[in-house]
């Protein structure tokens, strides 16, 4: 996983509430078997009209709003499925952090294990961001060890972050290779419970 | 600190599974995988690259049925039209043979719906941790099993590890009491309460269900008011387990035999929360006064009375909330103060994991026999797996149905999500036994208005929503 310490780049906004990850990443895109190449699914339906043609209007179509790194949005992102795609088209497209006032909680967590950085500000703070967003200058820049986003008109706004996640971010580090430091705990507990509940073992 | 208050069911669960702690994380040791096509080849692909095994192949359990068409699965995974489909299908088949995981495949009697086929063999038992890369795993938590639905990573880790690193969630207890109407299910007891708490209302909290109107449920209808858990924002929704869950667990292939059944349930009936337990939170429901609900939006909150109407962008308060609801009546193709009843539908499914069970069938088929599908309706029964469909043809549904002018179809996930060819045309609107509304779910602008399989069958009779209060024999 790359590490997210630093990113300075343009905010884009898309102020709706409850985005789903149906409409981040439609079901067409799930067919893959691949990470990769999931930008094309990104906010298909809001991005492009029936013809397929990209809606002019839709804010990752607009010229100032070219290579976005950060999006800005309203309460409960990311709500619905746990499809890890919605991540990886966000990721795909180049967009690193996703700035709202609240998240699901699958897509969460699932943002940490691919270093995309889910930042939850105020509902008020959002707002004045987003409004910012709204205007001429889109850059933000968002620093995770200190945790704060900075608003184009130099605004700052601090943000929680859970500090075991916040150090496996800044450091990439792989989630797996690290339960697998604890395998004797594992191995000692499947031995104990082996006793304990012998129903469930073998299961077939 | 609650130094010595009891335990709720999760805490016990929860305690009862933990291996270690790693910075502030819990490594949670997980009893049952299950998996399917969708979220699992770029898991497989990671423990390849990584040159990692699956761990506990034994507590793994496959199934292909996101994807799968609902005609012609005896011809197999190459006979499949969509290539890009056939090759996720194809995918999961090399990684469950390279790892000695236990499959049921397509065309396989066994096959369906993975949280339909679960409970069915009797893998999901009590007490266990249960995890799947789909976020209506939560219906597990029925047997009073901790479950819910994890990302492509966690899939990895866990067929890694065997377990997940986890935050403890809040204990959230939701108390149905009462004697619901006739006509009323846990379908209108799960959509009441994410009218009540809202679509993030149970962010960061398990839910466990409580209350006499709880507790008079068949395991199949707490299935269902625990699968749409995740649609209220809780990862995970529990019913303790009691003699309905026991009794309906008791021979199932995969449950405990002779014996290891008595110590099994030994340990199965300490599984309540202690009369002492605290809840951070605690939500109150009188069944009595549900009404057999409809959705009229694109959120599952956008509940409504079959008897109501659609709201008016103007009766709420916020910006936001009002803009919302205008952009969601338009969507739906509705307008504002619209009698919900009067909205005529396209297409009926039942179906998903929500409702395709056994007993849903049973009693949409009670409300179709000897009637009618409205002309220029498209009704369509997907059980939820081959063995549902098994009992339901043993039981002569399917003929009812048939002769009503319904389409009997092989199982799957079907036009839950639409990724098979089962989708809506944009504009139509459906009348779904699933759990989603969002837009676009069933298919490109397509309307969903999601109720439960009584409330569906009267609404293909009918042509439009309709009560199925006027239905009932
Ligand atoms: S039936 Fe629908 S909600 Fe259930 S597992 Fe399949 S796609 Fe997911």
């Amino acid at each position: 996983m790359k590490p997210f310490t630093r990113l300075d780049a343009r905010a884009a906004p898309l102020p709706l509430a409850n985005i789903d990850t149906d409409q981040i990443i439609p079901k067409q895109f799930l067919k893959t078997v691949e990470r990769e190449g999931l930008s094309r699914g990104l906010f298909y339906d809001l991005r492009f009209d029936d013809a397929g043609k990209p809606r002019p209007d839709f804010v990752l179509n607009r010229p100032e709003y070219a290579g976005a790194g950060v999006l800005v949005t309203g309460d409960n992102f990311g709500c619905g499925s746990s499809r890890e795609h919605a991540p990886w088209a966000l990721m795909d497209f180049g967009v690193t952090c996703v700035i709202a006032s609240s998240f699901a909680d699958i897509f969460y967590n699932n943002c940490f294990q691919n270093g995309l950085l889910p930042v939850v500000l105020k509902p008020d703070e959002v707002q004045d961001l987003m409004g910012e967003c709204q205007g001429g200058n889109h850059m933000v820049s968002v620093d995770l060890a200190a945790q704060t986003v900075t608003s184009p008109s130099g605004k700052v706004f601090t943000f929680e972050i859970d500090a075991s996640r916040k150090a496996k971010m800044l450091n990439g580090l792989d989630a797996i290779g690290e339960t697998l430091t604890a395998a004797p705990d594992i191995d000692a507990w499947e031995a104990r419970r082996t006793l304990t509940h012998p129903w469930l073992e073998p299961t077939r | 600190m609650r130094a010595m208050a009891g335990k709720t069911l999760y805490d016990k669960i929860w305690d009862a599974h933990l291996v270690a702690e790693q910075d502030g994380e819990a490594i949670l040791y997980i009893d049952l995988h299950l998996i399917h096509e969708v979220t699992t080849p770029q898991a497989f692909a990671g423990l390849r690259a990584n040159g990692r095994k699956v761990r506990r192949p034994d507590r793994t359990l496959a199934v292909a049925d996101h994807n799968i068409p609902t005609e012609g699965q005896g011809l197999g995974v190459a006979a499949v039209a969509d290539e890009e489909a056939r090759l996720q299908l194809a995918t999961l088949e090399r990684n469950v043979a390279d790892n000695g995981i236990e499959f049921f495949p397509m065309g396989d009697v066994r096959n369906g719906i993975v949280h339909v086929v679960g409970p069915e063999q009797g893998r999901t038992q009590p007490g266990m941790t249960i995890v799947c890369g789909d976020s209506h795993t939560s219906t597990h938590g029925a047997f009073g099993a901790l479950a819910h639905g994890i990302g492509t990573s966690e899939v990895e880790h866990v067929l890694a590890t065997q377990t997940l690193r986890q935050k403890k969630a809040k204990n959230l207890r939701v108390v149905i009491e009462g004697t619901p109407a006739p006509g009323v299910g846990a379908k209108d007891f799960a959509l009441a309460v994410i009218g009540e708490i809202g679509t993030a209302g149970g962010t960061g909290y398990v839910i466990e269900y409580a209350g006499d109107a709880v507790r008079a449920l068949s395991m199949e209808g707490r299935m269902t008011l625990c699968n749409l858990t995740i649609e209220g924002g809780a990862r995970a929704g529990l019913v303790a387990p009691d003699e309905t869950t026991f009794d309906y667990l008791r021979g199932r292939p995969s449950a405990p035999k002779g014996g290891a059944w008595d110590i099994a349930l030994a340990s199965w009936k300490t599984l309540f929360s202690d009369p002492d337990a605290v809840f951070d939170r605690e939500v109150r429901i009188d069944a009595s006064t549900i009404a057999p609900l409809v959705t009229w939006g694109t959120s599952p909150e956008d509940v409504v009375p079959v008897t109501g109407a659609a709201p008016s962008p103007d009766a709420f308060a916020s910006p936001d909330k009002r803009a919302s609801v205008a952009r969601a009546l338009e969507y739906m193709g509705l307008e504002a103060g619209q009698p919900i009843a009067s909205a005529k539908v396209d297409v009926v499914f039942i179906g998903s994991c929500t409702n395709s069970r056994i007993e849903d069938l049973r009693v949409a088929a009670d409300i179709v026999r000897g009637r009618q599908v409205a002309p220029g309706v498209r009704a369509m029964v997907v059980p939820g797996s081959g063995l549902v469909k098994a009992q339901a043809e043993e039981e002569g549904l399917d003929e009812i149905f048939r002769a009503a002018g319904f389409d009997w179809r092989e199982p799957g996930c079907s036009m839950c999500l639409g990724m098979n060819p089962d989708r809506l045309a944009p504009g139509e609107r459906c009348a779904s036994t699933s759990n989603r509304n969002f837009e676009g779910r069933q298919g490109r602008g397509g309307r969903t208005h999601l109720m439960s399989p009584a409330m569906a069958a009267a609404a293909a009779l009918a042509g439009r929503i309709a009560d199925v209060r006027d239905y009932l024999r």
